[in-house]
């Protein structure tokens, strides 16, 4: 069973922020077919939210078709979003380990690592994107 | 949500202490099924509003109804309406157990294990006398002895507003697991905006004995508007713009706008709004240009 | 409600209990010494008029100064005391305490209505009260059996040292039912205190002050006027003549003694033929020191003996009469009260 966190700071609202981390859950393994999800009562006990919110996040979920209310019994997932690729998490993982290490022994504090990835994603994302406009045009 | 009275309905509704109006013109309409928050500065009359709606208090003018019925108005009334008085009275010489008792003894539809589990997962001594509780365990006591009665609706006047950072986050997760667990609809009072934004899925503000603005939080959000732009005259704007607030530089304006329609206006910068800011601004607004200075506002971040 | 009004109640009922508990044990430890001087004066059974005399001279010798006389008093203090108390201790506090706290918020939205939360409790408390009163008038009635036959031997044998009337202003509120009707009186107007001033400390001033003078005044104002007196007017007759009062040589006042066993003597006056009190200038023969030259004189004067007085064969309709008004005030203060909460000024 996993458990939803808030982030305040973050620009999505409460409910956008349960999808995302239920998304997130399918893509990473943490839940598969058939898990259940925490009920709403937990959910709003441990985060004190408006349980609407809850309900409105699981009822977009149920509407992309990724989980199913159960009637008194509760809602539980029904596709998964992890793909192959899931296979290839846990060494990628060791490896993106081994590079905080390294870049931690380099000096770099949180902000330095987090803005040193955040630059070379968004470039390499920019690069693939003008790649595939070029593409297109040809 | 079947379709089911009002929560809470009153027209014109108002409210005088001898010469003083602490309500006045009040017409609401809170739907069931939703967390309200009522919120405003000390001395706004959330304290009236709330007394009215629990049958404390007779309206000088205009009517109150609560699920449909008079406030108060018999017993089954009283049974529907689960209410914590601010400062969250509780007997000091009685014990915990002896408040399990008196709401046992003076409601038909106590729910005992209901009361007890309660009790049983705050870690509440059942023999401490509650005067010798904390604030945050009388308040939690407090809602308990609300909470059992198995009512429709809770009506809670500035409960957390003495508490401290942590009794206040317990109280709201008590709060918010009853009401998904019992399906209760809750009408909150407070003058701490930052608690509401969590919890609230409809507000209503009152400044100066007046309802400033009073929706569903979805709605309020989608219909408000931050607009900054060139140092522009309030006549020359859009007519169906509700200019909430404005503050000008001698080169800037900021208007907070309310409209039905998307706002779109070229050399305009127009952004979403928090409840946070979106409250702020009418208190703020109303505090100015009320006939009375009443500008406590609490904004905790 | 009931487990409710018994649980708050609880601690003043306990108080009540031991005051109640601490005079019975004194008066059944003093009760068995009264008897006994009793016995032992000889009164039970005495032959004759001198004998009774006597007897009653002993005891009533016996009884002045003792500890009998003080536990007497003690137990007629309070009685007096214990509606004043109770009115309060037990009705002012009852609603005014919770308004003071804030408690009536959260006693008011429970499931029972305004009206049956004070009723029970007004009921409960209200019984409670009349109850303890009945059973301290009790109480002393029991004890103090034997000073009222020896009073009827007083009555029945002439004038001595002992006097104790039942009907007498001190005596008549502390026997028979009347203290019942103090207690239920009391207690309402302290209810009443508190509705109105809501808060304790004030409300228990105000209600003490209204019933000490509701207590003293009710005797001297309206007690002669619930069943109108007897009024005779009879020849002056030397033995009636207490005595005399003389001021300078001016003014003589002519004091008379009553002979009305076990009455209630209102007004007892020598009165000229017009029915005005005598106040005319004294007979030389009183001026000198001749005793029965002065008693001649007085006799020649054809004064009048005027006396209004309520006789003992009344002491039940007084009572029933005195119980029933302060009923009847009690009720209708509670009554007030429970409307007066209903309208909802109280928040």
């Amino acid at each position: 069973m996993i458990e939803f966190h808030l982030d305040a700071r973050s620009g999505l609202s409460p409910y956008l922020q349960l999808i995302q981390q239920v998304r997130q859950a399918l893509r990473l393994g943490l839940l598969s077919e058939g898990d259940q999800l925490p009920t709403v009562k937990d959910v709003v006990a441990r985060l004190a939210i408006n349980p609407n919110t809850v309900l409105k996040a699981y009822r977009e979920l149920e509407y992309s078709g990724l989980v199913a209310a159960r009637a008194g019994v509760g809602t539980f997932v029904t596709k998964t979003l992890a793909d192959s690729s899931l296979a290839a998490h846990e060494p990628l993982r060791a490896d993106l380990r081994d590079w905080l290490a390294r870049a931690r022994k380099a000096g770099l504090d949180d902000e330095s690592i987090e803005a040193l990835f955040a630059t070379t994603f968004r470039a390499l994302t920019e690069a693939t994107t003008e790649a595939a406009i070029e593409e297109e045009v040809r | 949500m079947t379709a089911e009275a009002p929560v809470l309905q009153t027209t014109g509704l108002g409210k005088k202490y001898r010469s003083r109006w602490a309500l006045r013109d009040c017409t609401l309409s809170v739907p069931a099924g939703h967390v309200t928050g009522l919120v405003g500065p000390n001395g706004a009359g959330k304290t009236t509003l709330l007394n009215l709606a629990v049958g404390l208090l007779a309206p000088t003018e205009g009517t109150v109804q609560v699920l449909g019925g008079e406030p108060a108005g018999n017993e089954t009334q009283l049974a529907k309406v689960g209410f914590v008085a601010q400062d969250t009275p509780t007997y000091a010489g009685l014990s915990v157990a002896d408040h399990l008792k008196l709401g046992k003894h003076m409601n038909p539809g106590w729910d005992a294990a209901v009361a007890e589990d309660r009790i049983a997962r705050l870690d509440l001594d059942p023999k401490q006398k509650a005067g010798k509780l904390s604030g945050g365990q009388r308040a939690q006591l407090a809602l308990t002895l609300a909470i059992a009665k198995r009512p429709e609706v809770l009506i809670l006047d500035e409960p957390i507003a003495s508490l401290d950072p942590l009794a206040r986050r317990e109280f709201l997760q008590t709060l918010m697991e009853v009401t998904a667990e019992h399906d209760l609809s809750v009408v909150m009072s407070s003058h701490l905006v930052s608690d509401l934004e969590r919890i609230c899925d409809y507000l209503v503000v009152l400044v100066n004995s007046r309802i400033q603005v009073a929706g569903e939080v979805e709605t309020l959000l989608a219909t408000h508007y931050q607009v900054t732009g060139p140092r522009c005259d309030p006549a020359a704007l859009p007519a169906d713009w509700q200019i909430v607030s404005a503050s000008h530089t001698d080169r800037q304006s900021t208007l907070l706008v309310r409209s039905d329609t998307p706002v779109v206006e070229p050399g305009f910068t127009v952004d979403q709004i928090g409840l946070e800011d979106l409250v702020l601004s009418y208190l703020s607004e109303a505090g100015r240009t009320g006939s009375r200075g009443h500008k406590e506002l609490e904004a905790q971040r | 409600m009931i487990w409710l009004s018994w649980r708050q109640f609880r601690p003043q009922a306990l108080v009540a209990g031991c005051v109640l508990a601490g005079l019975a044990i004194l008066l059944l430890s003093t009760g068995f010494g009264v008897a006994h001087l009793y016995h032992d004066s000889g009164l039970p059974g005495c032959p004759d008029t001198r004998a009774c005399q006597h007897a009653l001279f002993v005891f009533s010798n016996e009884l002045r100064g003792s500890i009998y006389e003080f536990v007497f008093y003690l137990s007629i203090a309070l009685i007096y005391l214990a509606p004043a108390l109770i009115g309060a201790f037990w009705g002012a506090p009852l609603v005014a305490r919770e308004a003071e706290t804030g408690t009536l918020r959260l006693a008011w939205s429970q499931s029972v209505s305004r009206s049956r939360w004070l009723l029970v409790k007004v009921a409960m408390l209200g019984l409670t009260a009349m109850a303890v009163a009945g059973l301290l008038s009790l109480m002393l009635y029991l004890w103090s059996q034997t000073a009222y036959k020896a009073g009827k031997y007083a009555s029945a044998h002439g004038p001595s040292g002992l006097s104790i009337t039942r009907l007498s202003p001190l005596l008549f509120g502390t026997n028979g039912i009347a203290p019942i009707g103090y207690a239920a009186f009391a207690f309402a107007v302290g209810l009443a205190a508190g509705v109105l001033i809501k808060r304790t400390l004030p409300a228990m001033a105000v209600t003490l002050a209204v019933l000490a003078l509701v207590l003293v005044g009710w005797p001297a104002l309206v007690r002669s006027h619930l069943i109108p007196p007897v009024h005779t007017t009879s020849i002056l007759r030397g033995p009636n003549i207490a005595g005399l009062g003389i001021s300078g040589s001016q003014k003589m006042t002519v004091f008379v003694g009553a002979d009305k066993p076990g009455a209630w003597v209102i007004s007892d006056q020598a009165v000229n033929a017009a029915g005005q009190q005598y106040s005319g200038r004294p007979p030389r023969a009183c001026l000198s020191k001749s005793f029965n030259g002065c008693t001649k004189a007085i006799l020649a004067l054809g004064l009048k003996q005027a006396i209004s007085y309520e006789p003992a064969s009344r002491y039940w309709a007084l009572q029933g009469s005195e119980t029933g008004a302060y009923l009847l005030f009690a009720v209708a203060l509670a009554g007030a009260c429970t409307l007066r909460i209903r309208r909802r000024r109280l928040a």
